[in-house]
């Protein structure tokens, strides 16, 4: 009866840097990626990565940084690229080990922040497989992943991947690529009548959809910063 | 033998919910099956009028949920068909008293004595339409042809699917039926209404149906005779034929007009 007491899972978990929470102009990035797309960053849960931030060291900064991710939506749950310290600390602050943990503080360059998505973490790895049409009201969002729809999408229902998505059928309501952030991530769809297309937080409402594309298998793609319907 | 629960929805109102449940009951009558058809829509009772029964109501579904009432009591048999019961809904209760466990054991109740038991949901999402559906084995979306009607309609396949007992349980899904109401080939022609493929296009159900918009439902609805009764009017045949249909016959469609230019195809033509 034990044995199953304890089950693995796998999931996809948004990564913020300590440093950038130090950043004055964090506070604004984020909200302003958080205005965009508000469901997804709701309650997602958040590793804080302490490479390079050895100064973090007392309960009570790990404290504080739950709460300043709290009043964004977001719900610390743990720390990576811990020293055995910092993981102290963390852990009287609530939040879990993550691995890597650095045994001391890393010595490799910093990344520099990527400034469209400063608090996202990977690209898709995976494909979301729905079979059924999605109806009006609806909304699916593929964490982490590609979404395949093999039927219609309905006005009014909402699509929504980290990564790409094809629709194999009419996409008449919302598609949402590149939610996290992705700026390569593409929508295909074998008839494009959406009401809204959007990759990476770019967008194009069905006005502004090109006439001569409606009705026909496209892709769109964000080429230089714009959103662009090409006919497949 | 346990009868089948049939309910009517749509999630919009005014699509003619009420009407196809009177006529569908009915017609499920004619045709020698014992049929009950259920007013869900408390605090808005219509059924008792569309069926001409409005002045026998003594008791209630609400009364029989509470236990106030026995199910025979308030139970009200059809005069013009000897398989058909009407049974009432409460004019003066609202929404609220539809007590899951109270509609699921008069619906097991009823199963016992009748072949089909005919739901006539309350428009809406809310928790009247739900409890209309929640029991249901099969379903039939009533649509009219217009964009809102079909987004609605969509909107309540979708609910179907996930809060629906047999989406909860994992059972077979509700199967689920499209009937086309208020269809006016004319309007269709001139480009006002959808067309059935369009229609069938978006929600992608099996179509039961295709009601033309006729002045005999009105007429009907007034006098309390459900339009199936009316073999002369295109609308009642069209019921015939649904009904036909929904237990399994082949029909050919009736009453439209051939096909045309697709609607969407109209309206993005248009740059």
């Amino acid at each position: 009866m034990a044995s199953n007491l304890v089950q693995g899972a796998v999931f996809t978990v948004m990564v913020v840097r300590a440093g950038m929470l130090r950043d004055p102009a964090f506070d604004s990035q984020l909200a302003e990626q958080i205005r965009r797309s508000p469901r997804f960053f709701l309650n997602a849960p958040v590793v804080l990565d302490l490479k390079g931030a050895a100064e973090f060291t007392r309960e009570s900064e790990f404290a504080e940084a739950k709460e300043i991710l709290h009043h964004h939506t977001l719900s610390l749950i743990g720390v990576q690229n811990a020293t055995p310290p910092q993981l102290e600390a963390a852990a009287g602050a609530g939040l879990a080990s993550f691995a890597p943990n650095a045994p001391q503080p890393s010595q490799g360059p910093l990344r520099e922040p990527t400034r469209r998505a400063p608090a996202v973490a990977a690209a898709a790895t995976k494909t979301r497989l729905v079979t059924q049409p999605v109806r009006s009201g609806t909304q699916i969002y593929a964490r982490g992943a590609d979404l395949v729809v093999t039927a219609a999408v309905s006005p009014g229902a909402e699509i929504i991947a980290d990564g790409n998505i094809h629709v194999y059928g009419a996409l008449r309501g919302r598609a949402l690529a590149g939610a996290g952030g992705d700026v390569d991530a593409r929508i295909f769809c074998s008839r494009l009548e959406a009401e809204l297309v959007s990759i990476a937080g770019r967008y194009l409402v069905s006005e502004q959809l090109p006439a001569e594309q409606q009705g026909f298998p496209v892709q769109i793609a964000l080429v230089d910063e714009r959103l662009t319907v090409t006919r497949n | 033998m346990a009868g089948k629960v049939i309910v009517l929805t749509s999630g919009k109102g005014g699509v003619g919910k009420t009407t196809s449940a009177a006529s569908v009951a009915a017609g499920l009558a004619l045709r020698g099956h014992r049929t009950v058809v259920i007013d869900f829509d408390v605090g808005l009772r219509n059924l008792d009028l569309i069926m001409g029964c409005e002045r026998r109501v003594v008791f209630d579904f609400i009364n029989v949920i509470n236990g106030d009432a026995k199910l025979n009591q308030a139970l009200i048999k059809d005069k013009r068909n000897d398989n058909l019961y009407i049974f009432p809904t409460s004019q003066t209760r609202d929404k609220d008293a539809l007590k899951r466990d109270g509609v699921e054991r008069v619906l097991d109740e009823l199963k016992d004595t009748f072949d089909y038991i005919v739901c006539d949901s309350p428009a809406g999402i809310e928790h009247g339409a739900l409890t209309a559906m929640y029991f249901a084995d099969s379903a039939i979306i009533v649509t009219n042809p217009e964009v809102s009607s079909v987004r609605d309609s969509d909107r309540i396949i979708g609910l179907l699917a996930s809060k629906s007992r047999r989406a909860e349980f994992n059972l077979e899904p509700v199967a689920v039926h499209l009937l086309l109401a208020r269809y006016s080939p004319e309007r269709v022609r001139k480009g006002e209404m959808l067309t059935v493929e369009d229609v069938k296009e978006i929600l992608s159900i099996p179509l039961l149906g295709v009601i033309p918009e006729s002045e005999s439902v009105l007429r009907a609805s007034n006098t309390g005779t459900p339009v199936v009764f009316d073999e002369e009017s295109p609308a009642g045949r069209a019921y015939h034929d649904a009904v036909a249909r929904f237990l399994g016959e082949q029909r050919e469609l009736r009453f439209l007009q051939p096909e045309r230019r697709s609607f969407f195809r109209a309206l993005f033509g248009r740059a």
